[in-house]
């Protein structure tokens, strides 16, 4: 049995973390298990495979219409949810997003944030950001909290803490919250109840992401299951939204079917618990909610994909996670390996853009292209596709201009003239022929270093014969 | 130039050239697999709430109140949150005082600052309209105003809902269309469907997460 050994702490290479991740037994365990069961879940949620690519490409064309108009549609947005009350900010980088978040809370004098489940906010590593600034920010998402106590990150974007099990939660609430230990999921959530809510009573600011933004009617939409997204939109005087600018669509109809594709995709749910639909703060004669609410739409790169039509289907993400549930790669190595906010295949595409090619080199590769994620995709991202596109920019030299942010990460001049060479070889009749020759004469010459290849695999030896040779003497047997 | 401007204009550059797609929104693939016989909504409503936890009984319009009376008395709870301007509402405090029940009706009356703490530890129940429900998820359409403020179906354990029968719509996309939800929408417009739950540790359900524990709907035939 392998050591624990944490994953975080290994290395800072994904290659790295992949081979501590492989080598950790539980966390393997806990993987297979638990994708196991979401990719049976959806295929139960989506009996009907005529509805359901139905449906998939009606995603796929809401999302692609709401793309071909994307600046208009966040105008249109903005001005909708200012005549309802709700303040809009604009910011490009996380840095500018954090102060405007920062700005909100100092204007109340917050001491106290609970956050509900926002990937954005992990872009933004807000938490860290307000702790610095002594604003403690609690993530209220049952998950998320498990993942926040123990000083990780989330290692799934819908299950963060889905590479722990009970006992490893129950050993972080004893050791943390000074309970009893009890391995009794049950008791284990409503710990997590009865310490969250006194945190939702007293928190001067909540704050949460973004499903759907709906343009037309100027609502936040927001999906869950634990109530704690409404608690944090509704119970704080202040509620701060924050969103990716992809995150916008038209119609207030658009949402249904996305609606359908997300929770089934993600859950196998027809619908989640609560669908939280926010178009304003409280009114002067309403008894609740915020008094304030703010929208802080990020960009962080997103318009870098958007400039591209390829690239740009990157952005008809959903954020459903069905994809990492189905790689088989995600299952193996677990979220933590891929070492930033977004794992697995769309955490593949879409941090390129964000942090550049140069931060996560060996993203747009660690993937063998089967493509499950593709297939299972509800708004039909062709991820297979877009990696082999980010592998081509990847190994761009500086003279062809690579199109993603720093692309050219792995280029590499002895790799381009090895390859040019194997290019002219084949290509080359009598260059090819004159190489056979002299690699079937000269077999013993043969390097026996090349490279990995040989960590698990004797160095390959050219044959005494062709194929060529042989099949010709076969031939001519034959004509006989 | 502002954070504002930049990002417009880059994906104003992005899109040079192009036109917007035309909307070409088929909205039969969003109900023809969601359509049901009138009298196979509510069965339908009822198996998928039901499996998700969901208490579902079915009364008249004038006995509720009775049937609040009883779940209340059943579980042994000290209060009920009832929003008194609703017509419900003073359905529920007539029957109330008539029948001498003897849990307090708080009712929901003074902005959530004045009574905040009590409103998160102390009230047991409460007992909300709704403006309908969906059968294709199994879903409640909440539609809270300043009679009945939002946090009545979130805080208390036991949220008790009513819901009419005639009300029950096939599907979210027939709900919207039909009420024109396009032309305005309430500050905080919620479906629900079941209590609050998680399946965050090793994805082991859970009920009763940060929201009710019990969710139980009534649902009143018209007379």
């Amino acid at each position: 049995m392998s050591q624990r050994i944490p994953v975080k702490d290994l290395t800072d290479s994904f290659r790295g973390r992949a081979v501590g991740a492989l080598a950790d037994d539980q966390l393997r365990t806990n993987f297979r298990v638990a994708m196991d069961s979401l990719m049976k879940k959806r295929a139960d949620a989506f009996p009907d495979e005529h509805e359901r690519e139905g449906l998939r490409e009606l995603g796929n064309h809401i999302k692609a219409r709401a793309l071909s108009q994307l600046p208009d549609l966040l105008e249109q947005l903005e001005a909708k949810l200012t005549d309802n009350g709700v303040k809009v900010h604009w910011a490009e980088t996380t840095e500018q997003a954090n102060r405007i978040v920062h700005s909100i809370i100092e204007a109340k004098q917050g001491t106290q944030v609970v956050k509900g489940k926002s990937m954005v906010s992990e872009e933004m590593e807000m938490n860290d950001y307000l702790a610095e600034r002594n604003i403690e920010c609690l993530e209220s998402d049952m998950g998320e909290y498990i993942v926040q106590l123990d000083g990780e990150k989330p290692s799934h974007i819908i299950m963060p803490a889905i590479h722990k099990n009970r006992r490893q939660v129950s050993k972080l609430f004893h050791d943390k919250l000074g309970v009893d230990e009890t391995e009794d999921v049950n008791e284990l959530i409503q710990i997590g109840r009865r310490t969250l809510r006194e945190k939702f009573l007293e928190a001067d600011v909540g704050v949460s992401g973004v499903n759907f933004a709906i343009a037309e009617t100027g609502t936040l939409l927001l999906v869950e299951n634990e109530g704690n997204g409404r608690m944090s939109t509704t119970a704080p005087p202040v509620h701060v939204a924050v969103t990716g600018i992809e995150k916008v669509v038209g119609n207030l109809r658009d949402v249904v079917p996305l609606l359908s594709l997300l929770t089934r995709s993600a859950l196998g749910q027809p619908i989640t618990t609560y669908v939280n639909m926010i178009s304003g703060p409280r009114k002067p004669d309403e008894l609740d909610g915020p008094e304030e609410v703010h929208l802080v739409l990020l960009d962080n790169g997103r318009s870098g994909a958007f400039a591209d039509a390829q690239l740009r289907q990157t952005l008809n993400c959903i954020r459903c996670g069905a994809c990492m549930n189905h790689c088989p790669v995600y299952t193996r190595v677990g979220g933590h390996t891929y070492g930033e906010v977004y794992p697995g295949p769309i955490g593949k595409i879409v941090t390129p853009h964000m942090v550049g090619l140069h931060q996560v080199p060996d993203h747009p590769s660690a993937s063998s292209l089967c493509g499950a994620c593709g297939d299972v995709c509800p708004v039909k991202i062709p991820i297979p596709e877009l990696l082999q596109r980010l592998r081509q920019e990847n190994v761009k030299s500086p003279a062809e201009q690579p199109k993603v942010k720093d692309g050219g990460a792995k280029y590499s001049r002895k790799e381009r003239v090895i390859w040019r060479f194997w290019t002219r070889l084949n290509t080359s009749p009598m260059f090819y022929r004159l190489f056979l020759w002299g690699a079937t004469r000269l077999r013993k010459l043969a390097p026996k270093n090349v490279g990995p290849w040989i960590e698990n695999h004797s160095a390959p030896v050219p044959a005494r014969r062709s194929l060529h040779d042989l099949a010709k003497a076969h031939l001519n047997q034959g004509d006989r | 130039m502002s954070a504002r401007s930049n990002i417009l204009n880059k994906l104003r550059a992005g899109l040079a050239g192009t036109t917007p797609r035309p909307d070409e929104f088929d909205e039969k693939l969003v109900t023809e697999p969601w359509q049901y016989a009138p009298e196979d909504r509510i069965t339908r409503l009822r198996s998928l709430m039901e499996a998700v936890q969901t208490e579902i009984h079915s009364v008249s319009s004038n006995d509720w109140p009775a049937k609040v009376q009883q779940l209340l008395d059943s579980r042994n709870l000290a209060n009920v949150l009832y929003a008194p301007g609703t017509g419900h509402g003073q359905q529920l405090a007539e029957h109330w005082q008539s029948a001498g029940a003897k849990q307090a009706l708080l009712a929901y009356d003074r902005p959530i600052a004045e009574w905040k703490e009590e409103l998160f530890w102390s009230v047991d129940a409460s007992v909300t309209g709704t403006v309908g429900g969906i059968a294709a998820t199994g879903s409640l359409v909440l539609w809270p105003d300043r009679h009945e403020p939002r946090l009545m179906s979130l805080l208390p354990p036991l949220h008790i809902a009513l819901l009419k029968a005639s009300e029950v719509e096939d599907n979210l996309y027939g709900m919207m269309q039909k009420h024109n939800w396009s032309a305005g929408l309430p500050t905080n417009l919620l479906l629900v469907s079941g209590p609050s739950k998680t399946a965050d540790i090793e994805q082991v359900l859970a009920y009763g997460a940060h929201g009710p524990k019990e969710l139980v709907v009534l649902i009143l035939e018209d007379c």
